[in-house]
């Protein structure tokens, strides 16, 4: 009955969406503001259905209402509360609603805020974000129902239907299979929502973007209005980033935080080309210029969430993170279809109006960097989107190979993996150039800046990083990568301290305020500006931890008897306990207790212990870590052989610096919300014309 | 007669204790290592599960393999001849980059063409819109085009620069 | 401020004339849905279908025999993936067996067994602990499953005998009864 109020609105939210992207078009096109209010009432009515809908379910999962499919899939009774509510996005079909109730959300919060000046994009900003939301619903309610029932004949046949099928009774499983044990870890329960956020809220900048393009508004008012939201979808996408690599490190027992599987490349690939797009707006808004690679960059990080969302859900990419393969597949295809090619066309039409008087003045302006900002950063794009639709292409032409043997030799179809060291091999150097462009751009101004002029601003901090390398070059590193990549980091940290450093200064010599103070008042006073230097940081320290943990990651494996030891580097593992439980959750626990010791002294216990979840047949090895700034150690028990008191297996990671990985993603995290925080009206400045107050929209 | 008995009793013992060291010594001569099967597990993928390296995946499947692994080591296998034994096994994918032939060329071939291609764009188009050289002269910027507040306060903060250096 | 209607649509400046880069960006566009559309069509095909012949190929054994189209031709064949490995599997091998048992003296059955991603030692060690006798060969490169896009283990193909899928099992038979429901019907007279 509760599954039926949860169906029920979907329904009624698909109509209400149909309704209002029809209305939308039909008041656009006929010029009526009174069809454009209705289809805005349309979109905002959404929420609430949504919101119902999905509180629906997770009162199914929380009450164990186990008649519903999806409830059996992915609740158990043994499974505490947190997790029943979480597991709303543990499945598909659920994941599925959720997304939908984000995208209205979304859309509804962008309905309320001032149109006035923008009347000629609300009535494409609804229709797309209709058409999007209408097709996740038709995804829902007719191919991936969260609400199916089991229904039982009497013959004993069990089925699943929406509604009551003729002859049928209800049946209700005894327990459910409980979530994917992976999937229980706090870094798991707010992973998928921050990136499922992240995709969502990329509508917004989208369907401005379309709308300047159907209406010919192409001047640069459709960035201005997104600029926050685009900040905001970014660093919901970047925080989902970085907390699956945590979990990754903390769950997955395989002592790394990325895999370069194809699913994270596939959430990986928009944010390249939206943190090129972030950049490059500004020099739209700085210089009116690119007005038409901005349009590329935006649409082609939009279609990447499409794209990515349908290569996880449809099957067509095997992962550990994909989804089991269903029909949704085809749908999905025509979707992205759809929208690749709308976009396409309608970029294709306005492609003209888009061209702006560019002019370059100078090679080493900041225009100049930012462009070559954007061509690596599109190029680490190229590389990881060529090493995901590779092995697609090479099935599809082994496809072909067989219908013309002649082509078979060529066309094998033979299944390839393209692994990680593809991508960190093609990458690397790029990234490398990342980091020196984040050193040297901070220094270049607009318009005109000379290597002389460039040369003087930055030859004080490349010194002082040259100091900072030497000093490791002395204390014996001689890994030239490891070199390279320290004396980058070291450039950037210099330049971005020195600038700050310089305008504070600069303020405490013409107002008087101390220099903590003037530090406040500058990142204030300028935020995007001070943010931006603060996510630089935050990379820089995360380079740190990367450079330290992939390039002097060391690690060993030995079985040792109670009471043995094994050594890595400076540090001694002793076996010292080892005790297996059953839970009364249904998982069996091996927990190992073992003593560190560094260089001879004892410096803690860790507690690695390896899960066994009865139900759903599934091993879990979960780490017993000891992370400090300088290193982690990270030990796990390992079941090559049987565990036992007279022989267990461990293996030891060394992990170098990752520390400085998670403490510069916070870093990182603050940077983004002080570069999108809200600005205060400006001061009034000494300067002698009054400067019109423009309302920050 | 009691002395030979038990000198006899002595070699007996000795031999037998000798045996027992030299049976311990060899229970630790190592099979092939865990470390040296990682180092060779880890550039392989299981042909099973897709995309996880050998020495981390659970299943008993890639269990056996690691075991494998060691035995091919143990008869003397050098590194290359137990890949290209899997390959030859399991077939391509277990390798962690498409072997280099037939259309798989194509996989290390396109992005660096892409990139240049992408450098070439770049340079016609600052060529396109670069002004002659007289501007580069004028050091750092003094105005923006635009009279949005970065611009302004840029320029603020510039100027106080420019008293600070002064002074 | 009071309302603004939403100002009619501005038409483009200038008619659309085709342009290199245009025409590569909708070439590109084309190339990469029907790539993406083959593969997906293939992954919801599943494994190969009932009357559709299926790939050919050539099972060597563990004894060193070929077994490939010619001895095949004209019987029904009957080809099972497995692998000791799979627990699933062990449920099915000794019915399996009985069945071979049963049929071999006509002549005109073919039981394959493929080792699928297995190792040759626990596979020896399974086809002995279950008395196995029909020949069993490893899936050298995997080409045999990708050929017939298998999906895992165990999984079987009954073939008639002109050479089409007459069905296929997608998880271990449950009873003797069964496999020779399978293959009874293709004996013809």
């Amino acid at each position: 009955m509760v599954a039926n109020l949860g169906y029920g609105t979907l329904i009624i939210a698909l109509v209400v969406s149909i309704y209002g992207a029809v209305a939308a078009f039909y008041g656009a096109r006929k010029n009526h503001p009174a069809w454009v209010d209705s289809a805005r009432n349309a979109m905002l009515l959404t929420f609430p259905l949504l919101t119902i809908s999905a509180l629906t379910i997770i009162y199914l999962l929380v009450s164990g209402h186990f008649e519903v499919q999806y409830v059996t899939e992915v609740s158990s009774k043994s499974m505490p509360l947190y997790l029943r509510i979480t597991a709303l996005w543990g499945g598909q079909a659920g994941s599925l609603l959720f997304w939908s109730w984000l995208m209205s959300a979304f859309a509804s919060a962008v309905m309320l805020r001032k149109w006035d000046r923008d009347r000629e994009f609300l009535p494409w900003v609804i229709l797309v974000s209709l058409v999007t939301l209408a097709f996740f619903l038709i995804l829902s309610i007719f191919v991936e129902n969260p609400f199916l029932s089991f229904w039982q004949s009497p013959t004993g046949n069990i089925t699943t239907a929406m509604f009551q099928p003729a002859g049928m009774t209800p049946y209700i499983p005894p327990d459910g299979n409980g979530l994917n044990p992976l999937l229980r870890h706090p870094g798991m329960i707010i992973h998928p929502p921050m990136l499922y956020l992240g995709f969502v809220s990329f509508i917004i900048p989208y369907a401005f973007a379309m709308a300047a393009l159907i209406t010919g508004r192409t001047d640069d008012r459709w960035i201005r209005i997104t600029r926050r939201w685009t900040l905001v979808a970014w660093l919901f996408l970047s925080l989902g980033l970085v907390l699956g690599a945590w979990w990754a490190y903390d769950v997955l027992g395989w002592g790394g935080y990325w895999g370069w599987d194809p699913v994270e490349i596939a959430a990986f690939m928009p944010w390249l080309t939206g943190t090129a797009f972030l950049h490059s707006v500004m020099i739209q808004e700085k210089r009116g210029m690119l007005k038409q690679w901005n349009m590329i960059l935006i649409i082609l990080t939009y279609d990447l969430v499409i794209f990515g969302t349908f290569l996880t859900r449809s099957g067509v990419l095997s992962s550990v993170h994909a989804f089991a393969q269903s029909a949704i597949g085809p749908l999905f295809f025509g979707f992205i279809g759809l929208t690749f090619i709308v976009s396409l066309s309608l970029l294709s039409r306005r492609w003209n109006d888009l061209k702006s008087g560019a002019e370059m003045t100078s090679w080493f302006s900041r225009e100049a960097l930012f462009l070559l900002n954007n061509l690596l950063f599109v190029g680490i794009f190229v590389v990881c989107f060529w090493g995901v639709i590779f092995p697609v292409i090479s099935e599809a032409l082994g496809i072909v190979g067989q219908q013309f043997p002649a082509l078979a030799g060529i066309f094998t179809g033979q299944k390839v993996t393209v692994g990680p060291s593809y991508y960190e091999r093609a990458t690397a150097p790029l990234f490398a150039g990342l980091l020196l462009l984040m050193g040297v751009a901070p220094l270049s101004a607009w318009r005109y800046s000379t290597s002389k002029t460039l040369g003087k601003a930055i030859w004080k901090p490349f010194v002082a990083s040259l100091l900072a390398v030497a000093v490791l070059w002395i204390a014996g590193m001689r890994s030239w990568p490891a070199l390279v990549g320290f004396w980058l980091c070291a450039l950037v940290v210099f330049v971005t301290l020195y600038e700050y450093w310089r305008a504070a200064w600069a303020r405490h010599n013409t107002r008087g305020e101390n220099l903590l103070q003037a530090l406040w008042n500058l990142a204030g006073r300028n935020r995007r500006r001070y943010g931006g230097y603060i996510i630089h940081l935050g990379v820089v320290l995360m380079a740190l931890g990367i450079i330290g943990i992939e390039l002097f990651q060391t690690e060993t494996q030995g079985t040792i008897p109670q009471g043995g030891e094994i050594s890595l580097g400076h540090y001694t593992i002793r076996f010292d306990k080892l005790s297996v439980w059953d839970t009364n959750d249904g998982r069996n626990i091996a927990r190992a207790v073992v003593s560190v010791y560094k260089d001879g002294k004892f410096v803690g216990e860790l507690y690695p212990r390896r899960e066994y979840y009865y139900e759903a047949q599934q091993p879990m090895t979960i780490a017993g870590l000891r992370s400090k700034p300088e290193d982690d150690l990270y030990v796990l028990l390992v079941d090559w052989q049987p565990l036992s008191t007279s022989a267990a297996t461990f293996k030891v990671y060394h992990n170098p610096l990752v520390w400085w990985l998670w403490c510069g993603a916070a870093v990182f995290i603050l940077g983004t919300i002080v570069a999108a925080w809200p600005e205060k009206d400006p001061e009034m400045v000494i300067l002698r014309k009054v400067v019109p107050a423009t309302s920050k929209a | 007669m009691m002395m030979i008995k038990r000198s006899w009793f002595a070699i007996l013992l000795t031999l037998l204790f000798g045996l027992l060291v030299v049976s311990v010594v060899s229970a630790q001569q190592p099979t092939p290592s865990d470390d040296q099967v990682n180092a060779i597990a880890k550039q392989l993928y299981c042909p099973v599960c897709e995309n996880i390296p050998l020495d981390v995946c659970p299943t008993t499947a890639c269990a056996q393999w690691r075991e494998l692994i060691r035995q091919k080591l143990a008869d003397g296998w050098s590194e290359q001849q137990i890949k290209d034994y899997f390959v030859q096994q399991y077939g391509a994918r277990v390798l962690g980059t498409p072997p280099a032939k037939g259309i798989n060329w194509l996989v290390y071939l396109v992005p660096p063409i892409a990139i240049l291609a992408g450098i070439y764009v770049l340079y016609r188009a600052f060529r396109s819109w670069k002004q002659p050289a007289k501007q580069m002269d004028i050091p750092s910027s003094t105005s923006g085009p635009s009279a949005g507040q970065e611009a302004a306060q840029d320029e603020y903060i510039k100027r106080m620069e420019d008293e600070v250096r002064k002074n | 401020m009071n309302e603004i209607s939403p100002s009619p649509i501005e038409q483009p400046s200038q008619t659309v004339r085709p342009h290199f880069w245009r025409i590569l960006a909708w070439v590109g566009l084309f190339a990469l849905l029907v790539v993406v559309a083959m593969v997906l069509l293939r992954k919801q095909q599943g494994p190969v279908a009932v009357g559709q012949k299926p790939p050919t190929f050539i099972l060597t054994t563990f004894d060193g025999q070929q077994i490939g189209p010619d001895e095949m031709s004209g019987k029904v064949v009957l080809v099972n993936f497995w692998a000791s490995w799979c627990k699933p599997c062990e449920q099915e091998a000794a019915d399996l067996e009985s069945a071979w048992r049963h049929y071999q003296p006509r002549g005109d059955v073919l039981f394959l067994g493929i080792a699928w991603t297995d190792t040759e030692s626990a596979s020896l060690a399974y086809i002995k602990k279950f008395g196995i006798t029909y020949p069993n060969g490893p899936d050298l490169g995997t080409t045999i499953s990708q050929a017939y896009r298998t999906t895992g283990v165990p999984e079987t193909y009954v073939i008639d005998k002109n050479g089409n899928l007459a069905s296929l099992k997608l998880s271990p038979y449950s009873s003797l009864a069964e496999i020779q429901a399978a293959i009874d019907p293709l004996l013809g007279p």
